[in-house]
């Protein structure tokens, strides 16, 4: 069984990663330096101006460590790849589907029931915790306009209609998203997604987050043998993780918003935490980047009980899992993909 | 789980300071180094019994020794650190 492994996150400008036998060996400006046994890794985040060598990249690659490269600011640039490995027949098997409209659908609905009830959950639950400092009729409203789309996803035939009922349910969530800020004031307003660059504060941090969460996902993909590139219901672009951003469709609300929310919650991050620069797009900080990572990767370690295998696990192998259960699908070990219902 | 792997390492012959850096890199492979000759291996058991595997071909057996302390893997509750240099945590946030 696969254990959850940590994720290494490189920051430090100027630093270069090399081989040292099997270790991850980090050599700062400064001249220190750091060590990590790979076999302790599950990822290596680059953010910046941070070199690998490439023996490093190549046994990273041999030993499914997923390595990702990223603006200093969480952008995302380049992922590396080793050679393609894996069932060469269930990678088939998988585009076979990915050209076969019907097919798709039928995988892409899993995906989408699950982030339907899991955006659902995150919204009763804040209702639950917090009904005296939010707005509970709004959000009621919006819970009821979920279920029904919920109900209309079952009956929705092919992936244009799928995608218009999953516009539908992400405009309702979002727009009511606000209500579940509750600090911070006028500095943590959202008043809906925008990216590219984010905006404001809460999409500066949700973009991070989704971010962090893709190359889990895609990591988690390539584990069991498929190919993060080909989704089923996002179609292919390239450069694009299609597949990792279906699979992350059920994780997106209550494992990234909820973080976000706490943080925001809490007050672990502040209205200061940011710049603005002139163009209007919103930066976070290093001691903001570092608290989000800290966060992230602490939810990661909490142990939920398994929706469908009835197992606890570390939320962080829950990607594993479900990959593994997607690709147990493809090759025709399980009639249907079970999405992973949060509750 | 946590293993502890501590040795020494005999130098009155001249072969001493080779087994001493092989035995440190095997060690430094599978896990962090907390003291001079003291380290803490976050290892399963298939990479455990190669890491010992590494360690019993390194030693000579009539000159040097090695301790293993097995702390399982509920090994934060049998830890405590005092004092400059604190490992870091093989779970934590690794930041750099």
């Amino acid at each position: 069984m696969k254990t959850h492994c940590n994720t290494l996150y490189v920051t430090s400008q100027g630093a270069y990663l090399s081989k040292d036998g099997e270790c991850v060996l980090v050599r700062l400006e400064d001249g220190t330096k750091a060590r990590f046994p790979v076999h302790t890794l599950d990822g290596v985040v680059c953010f910046g101006n941070v070199g690998v060598s490439p023996f490093l990249l190549g046994h990273l690659a041999e030993r499914d460590v997923a390595v990702s490269f990223l603006t200093a600011y969480g952008k995302f640039l380049a992922r590396s790849q080793g050679p393609v490995s894996g069932n060469v027949l269930l990678r088939r098997e998988q585009y076979r589907w990915a050209d076969d409209g019907e097919r798709s659908a039928l995988v892409a609905r899993c995906v989408l029931a699950g982030k339907i009830v899991n955006a659902r959950s995150v919204l009763r639950r804040a209702v639950r915790d917090h009904a005296d400092k939010l707005d509970a009729a709004r959000l009621g409203d919006a819970l009821a306009r979920l279920d029904d789309c919920a109900a209309r996803l079952e009956r929705a035939q092919g992936l244009e209609m799928l995608r218009g009922v999953e516009g539908e349910a992400a405009g309702v969530y979002f727009a009511v998203f606000d209500e579940m800020v509750l600090r911070g004031g006028e500095a943590f307003r959202f008043a809906g997604r925008n990216r590219r660059p984010p905006l404001d504060r809460i999409n500066c941090l949700l973009s991070f987050v989704y971010t962090l969460l893709a190359h889990d996902v895609r990591s988690a993909l390539e584990c069991v043998g498929l190919d993060p590139a080909v989704g089923f219901l996002h179609r292919d672009r390239p450069g694009r993780p299609g597949l990792a951003l279906d699979l992350m469709e059920e994780f997106r609300s209550f494992f990234a918003d909820r973080l976000v929310l706490s943080l925001v919650n809490r007050e672990q991050v502040g209205p200061g935490g940011f710049t603005v620069t002139e163009s209007g797009a919103v930066l976070m900080d290093d001691g903001t980047r570092r608290t989000v990572l800290e966060a992230y990767q602490k939810r990661k370690r909490d142990v939920l009980t398994h929706p469908f295998l009835k197992e606890k696990m570390p939320l962080g192998l829950a990607f594993h899992t479900q990959a593994l259960l997607l690709a147990r699908h493809v090759r025709g070990d399980l009639d249907g993909y079970p999405p992973f219902f949060w509750q | 789980m946590l293993v502890l792997v501590s040795y020494d390492v005999d130098f009155r012959d001249g072969t001493g300071a080779r087994r001493l850096r092989r035995i440190a890199r095997a060690c430094q492979d599978y896990g962090q180094r907390v003291q001079y000759s003291l380290f803490e291996c976050d290892v399963d058991p298939a990479q455990w019994t190669k890491l010992r595997g590494r360690l019993l071909e390194e030693i000579d057996k009539d000159k040097d020794s090695l301790r293993f302390y097995y702390l399982g893997s509920n090994w934060r509750r049998r830890l405590e650190h005092v004092g400059a240099k604190a490992g870091r945590d093989p779970d934590g946030l690794l930041l750099v």
